[in-house]
């Protein structure tokens, strides 16, 4: 029975086999829905070389900021890194790479990663840096640019419950780019709030079937708020 | 006088119509959700998942997982609905909806927009723009008509990095409210007390003034 029960005790089991240098999914808007504890545990393995798709980079001292402390990533995915100090720094010294993507796009690349899709043709994009270099086709006469999708060693997602089988569900806008990064992992970690038993779940309420999920672990978020706003 | 912010946004307001799905950008587009006419009933498409937002919390109501485009926490209304980020956009690059506002560092004659990037600045990325402006048929783009040095922002050609080509039909600057049509900005309405030589001043692209310009009103 344990082929399809995909709990795992521990973080540092989560992610067993990651190593330097390579291609890291994850999921998270801003600091909403991000996979807190799992960013924790790759600072505390201390990996180095990563390629990091992510639509942000955090914030300094949270969230994916924090593996820029230790010069963790090598190469950062993103569409917007406005937030944080030390990327700023690093991306000025040559010390990071930043390949910007525009967001649907990003979202875009790993949706057609995860369903076996190489590349897809998108208008978004024609006629600005991000198409430079890039096969441009007409269809029905308009502009497209040809962007090629993206799959990772790992993706690591933050789930709200998930049940033994890797079922997930996620929470308001947490969800975000979390079902995304799931599909296209090689080994797909998602860390949760609450581990369901099997049947609480609902099967036609199910975010993330669990054929997408490898191993899932429950922790505990800190879930830092980036923009406090409240009603005048 | 030039147009506040506000009025910009109130101005903005009455390209709204009944049962029309929004996307409103960052800064003055997002105050258009104050003036929605009371008569109309919008939904309001913030990229990072979610169709039907709504107010900002109350602290009681105030969660982590439920925010805005801008990072800002919000409510959804009711009629709802939350979804991931392929799906949101899909809604957008398929042109589901109906209009977009958002602002811009220049627009020019053939409707091209920078709004991303000036080079030997920090770049922050272009977030979701690029696929708005790719996607959406109808879209606003709010801005003010030159520089604080008095540089004009509408432009025979932009100067800066695109955000999207041949895609920018509309703008509504603090001056004037601006249709690009034919290589051309043509002038539909002034801002109360703005003079079409002061416009004609600011606008280094090519400006065509019909007769029947209107003094704007606010709904």
């Amino acid at each position: 029975m344990a082929g399809l029960d995909k709990r795992v005790a521990s973080y540092e089991e989560a992610l067993a086999g990651l190593t330097d240098d390579m291609t890291v999914l994850a999921g998270g808007f801003g600091l909403c829905g991000i996979p807190e504890n799992l960013i924790a545990e790759i600072r505390r393995r201390g990996v180095k070389g990563l390629t990091v798709v992510s639509n942000n980079c955090g914030v300094d001292g949270f969230g994916l900021g924090v593996l820029l402390e230790d010069r963790q990533i090598r190469k950062m995915i993103a569409s917007y890194v406005g937030e944080n100090a030390e990327f700023e720094r690093q991306l000025l010294s040559g010390e990071l790479e930043v390949e910007l993507t525009p967001q649907g796009t990003l979202a875009e690349k790993m949706r057609a990663g995860g369903a076996g899709i190489p590349a897809f043709y998108t208008a978004t994009g024609y006629g600005t840096p991000v198409a430079e270099g890039k096969e441009v086709r007409a269809f029905n006469g308009r502009h497209y640019v040809l962007e090629e999708s993206i799959t990772g060693d790992f993706a690591i997602v933050k789930g709200w419950k998930a049940d033994h089988y890797g079922n997930v569900v996620y929470r308001h806008t947490a969800q975000n780019f979390n079902p995304l990064a799931a599909t296209a992992g090689k080994i797909t970690v998602v860390e949760v709030e609450e581990i369901v038993e099997p049947g609480v779940l609902l099967p036609s309420e199910i975010h993330t079937p669990g054929i997408y999920v490898d191993r899932v672990i429950v922790g505990t978020f800190e879930k830092r708020i980036e923009k406090r706003t409240v009603k005048a | 006088m030039a147009l506040t912010r506000e009025q910009m946004a109130q101005r903005v307001a009455l390209e709204l119509k009944d049962g029309y799905y929004v996307n409103l950008g960052i800064g003055i587009p997002t105050l258009v959700a104050n003036y929605v006419p009371h008569d109309i009933e919008v939904m309001l498409q913030s990229e990072n998942g979610l169709l039907g937002m709504g107010e900002f919390p109350t602290p009681g109501q105030l969660d982590a997982d439920m925010i805005n485009a801008g990072k800002q926490t919000v409510t959804a209304r009711r009629g709802a609905s939350i979804f991931n980020s392929a799906e949101s956009f899909a809604m957008i690059r398929g042109g589901h909806v109906d209009l977009t506002v958002l602002g811009a560092f220049e627009v020019d004659v053939q409707g091209n927009i920078a709004s991303w990037m000036i080079p030997g600045k920090l770049v922050k990325g272009m977030g979701g723009a690029m696929d708005l402006v790719a996607g959406a048929e109808n879209i606003i783009v709010t801005m003010t008509h030159a520089s604080k040095d008095g540089e004009s922002k509408l432009l025979t050609r932009c100067s800066l990095p695109l955000t999207g080509a041949a895609c920018i039909r509309k703008v509504l600057t603090d001056l004037a409210y601006l249709e690009i049509e034919d290589g051309a900005f043509i002038l539909r309405e002034t801002a109360p007390g703005v003079s079409v030589e002061e416009i004609r001043e600011k606008t280094a692209g090519k400006l065509i003034v019909p007769e029947d310009v209107r003094v704007m009103t606010f709904g």
